[in-house]
């Protein structure tokens, strides 16, 4: 016998009902054949004998009847109606099937075949506009590349790199006349130039010079750098100067023994080693008085020693 | 004693040498055989000290305890360390000795060294390649048939910080014009494009406030790239930057496009700037690979003399990757695609690179 009270009494209020999810306002329905979701007495599939949905199945709507002669065969409880795809014959379909129910079910199953078949035009459109696809990422291999993107970064010195390949455009001269730079390029290169020339020559100079007073030529030469001191020892220094030229010239006054006698001669070296180098060696080897015993012409000392050695 | 020296040595060799002087104490207390162990523990301490040597199949990993274990690791990398340090200075000192006749510095391995050969190389002669590059799509370009002229465009609903990345692009790219995607098909604006015009169209895909794609479409049914795009830097947040770029074509410099993919990618980004820059502006769009990462710069220069140039940083900057190459328009479905990042093939090797 089906009482539908007492089966509504015990599942819906006192007992356990599987169906049924609660939550703080409401009670939902999860049964499947339920018409309008919600728990109640009138919505509730097992508690009323006579009961009617719509149901979609891959897009097909049909509508689901339930009538108490055939509460005894569960296998043939539910009478499926496929209903038409054309929403007014659908509808008009559902008025004829459920004539003479309960209005609150008609109504309801109304609303949900329309609800139904708005929900299906909106999927039948979205399949047609762009589909968003959603690509899972994986951490770590993100961070793999975020690792690797940032090595690259430091090995491709992009600075430099955009720096040469700049450089070499211009001088490979895809810029045309627009910069001056290469005319600048040929005239430091001719000075560099003219700047080696100049010395070599003056080494060459030096040479001869020092060649020249090994042989012994007297030249009376006023010094630039002499101080008006030193004029009075001047005549002198140049008479010694011929006979201790030769062998004493290139002596370097860095040893000791030299203090003693030769500061006139030293005197002369001086002067004249000053007169042959002085465009070399500036003004530093020129400007030295009497007194000074300096070390500075290392290169000759071992045969000046030679030579005193000797004398 | 023998059965007591066992134990004591391998202790002893199993601590570290500060340990040793309380182990002593310890041991010395016991009086007697006491001893005689301390003896035994001193022979078989000046091998230890001396070289710490282990048994040759001791290895650090047999020791139970984890606190000793880890000090003997310590010690193990110490000694290795010093063990390098020595040979350096040997080293050195040799390079030192020899002066001119020093062998010369051994060049050190880099990635870039040591990778893999790649059969798709280009050689700078090749007459197939250059046949090609004649006949592709890209040669109407490079003949100067026909200018370059894009659209930008972003996916649904950018939000600002796109939108700035898109405006900005437009002014470094020149003829370059931005619009609005509003949910449009690319499929359905590729032929509108093509109609007015364009020859590029870019997508710049972003994901939660966040640039992180890039899809370059050669419009006339030219290769579609896709790009994934990370490190991007809109101008204001760019240090040391100069001011805002003008209106004249930049130059475009592209760095180490070495393989035939890689030249089909150089040649899709050449062909977004016009032929003939113009040097009065004298700026310059820089796209640089490097393992596969392309780097985008776009700076100012100036030339202070022949051998040195300044440059400073405009506008954005981003990197890009590689992920897919389709053959026609833009088709993620039907499209023939001629070349895919395969990430377990492509990424196996460290030394391994596509572009």
């Amino acid at each position: 016998m089906q009482h539908d009270d007492v089966i509504w009494d015990l599942i819906g209020n006192r007992q356990f009902c599987s169906f049924k999810a609660k939550t703080k306002s409401q009670n939902f329905c999860r049964n499947e054949y339920n018409l309008t979701g919600q728990c109640n007495r009138s919505s509730c599939p097992l508690a009323n004998s006579q009961y009617a949905t719509v149901r979609e199945e891959k897009g097909q709507c049909f509508l689901m009847m339930k009538v108490i002669e055939r509460a005894a065969f569960p296998a043939r409880m539910w009478e499926k109606v496929k209903l038409s795809k054309n929403y007014e014959k659908a509808l008009e379909q559902i008025d004829e099937c459920l004539i003479y129910w309960p209005r609150f079910i008609r109504h309801k199953c109304k609303q949900r075949f329309t609800k139904i078949t708005q929900y299906l035009i909106r999927m039948r459109k979205l399949v047609l506009k762009r589909q968003r696809k959603l690509v899972p990422l994986s951490r770590k291999v993100e961070a793999r590349e975020k690792r690797k993107e940032e090595k690259a970064l430091i090995a491709a010195q992009l600075d430099n790199a955009i720096e040469k390949e700049l450089l070499e455009r211009l001088k490979q001269g895809t810029y045309g006349d627009i910069y001056n730079f290469p005319t600048k390029a040929f005239d430091k290169a001719l000075e560099q130039e003219g700047e080696e020339s100049e010395e070599e020559e003056e080494e060459e100079e030096e040479e001869e010079e020092e060649d020249d007073d090994d042989v012994g030529k007297r030249e009376f030469v006023a010094e630039d750098e002499v101080e008006e001191s030193d004029m009075s020892d001047f005549e002198e220094m140049n008479k010694l100067r011929t006979s201790s030229d030769e062998e004493e010239e290139d002596e370097a006054s860095g040893s000791s023994d030299e203090e003693e006698m030769m500061e006139t001669a030293k005197k002369s070296k001086l002067k004249s080693k000053s007169k042959g180098k002085q465009p070399a060696k500036g003004a530093a080897a020129t400007k030295k008085k009497r007194a000074y015993v300096e070390i500075e012409y290392e290169q000759e000392t071992e045969p000046a020693s030679k030579s005193r050695a000797a004398s | 004693m023998d059965i007591t020296e066992v134990p004591v040595s391998q202790e002893d060799n199993g601590k570290k040498k500060k340990n040793k002087s309380p182990k002593k104490k310890k041991k010395s207390v016991s009086n007697g055989d006491g001893v005689e162990i301390k003896e035994e523990m001193e022979k078989s301490e000046p091998p230890a000290e001396g070289e710490s040597a282990f048994p040759p199949t001791f290895s650090v990993s047999e020791i139970k305890n984890k606190q000793r274990r880890h000090l003997m690791f310590m010690k193990f990398k110490l000694e290795k360390r010093k063990a390098k340090m020595q040979i350096k200075k040997k080293r050195k000192k040799e390079r030192e000795a020899l002066g001119d006749k020093a062998p010369p510095k051994e060049v050190p391995k880099t990635i870039e060294n040591q990778r893999v050969y790649d059969e798709t190389m280009v050689d700078p002669e090749d007459e197939e390649v250059a046949f090609d590059e004649g006949t592709d799509e890209f040669s109407a370009y490079f003949n100067g048939l026909t200018n370059p002229k894009v659209l930008i465009t972003t996916s649904d609903r950018p939000r600002g910080r796109t939108v700035k990345f898109c405006n900005q692009l437009a002014t470094v790219i020149p003829n370059a014009h931005v619009y609005y995607r509003r949910g449009l098909a690319l499929k359905k604006v590729i032929p509108q494009c093509v109609a007015r015009n364009f020859t590029y169209l870019m997508v710049i895909n972003e994901d939660r406030k966040v640039i992180n794609g890039l899809v370059l479409c050669h419009l006339p049914d030219g290769p579609t790239a896709h790009f994934k795009v990370s490190s991007v830097r809109i101008r204001k947040e760019m240090k040391r930057r100069g001011k805002d770029p003008t209106e004249h074509c930049p130059e475009v410099i592209l760095n180490n496009f070495s393989t035939r993919l890689g030249h089909t990618v150089g040649r899709l980004f050449a062909a977004l700037f016009p032929q003939d820059p113009q040097f009065v502006g004298r700026q310059v769009a820089t796209f640089h690979n490097q393992r596969d990462f392309v780097f985008f710069r776009f700076h100012r220069y100036i030339f202070k003399n022949e051998k040195k140039v300044g440059i400073q940083e405009l506008g954005p900057r981003f990197t890009l990757k590689l992920r897919s190459l389709q053959k026609g328009t833009f088709d993620s479905k039907f499209g023939e695609y001629e070349w895919v990042l395969k990430r377990h093939e492509m990424d196996a090797c460290r030394r391994k690179f596509q572009l």
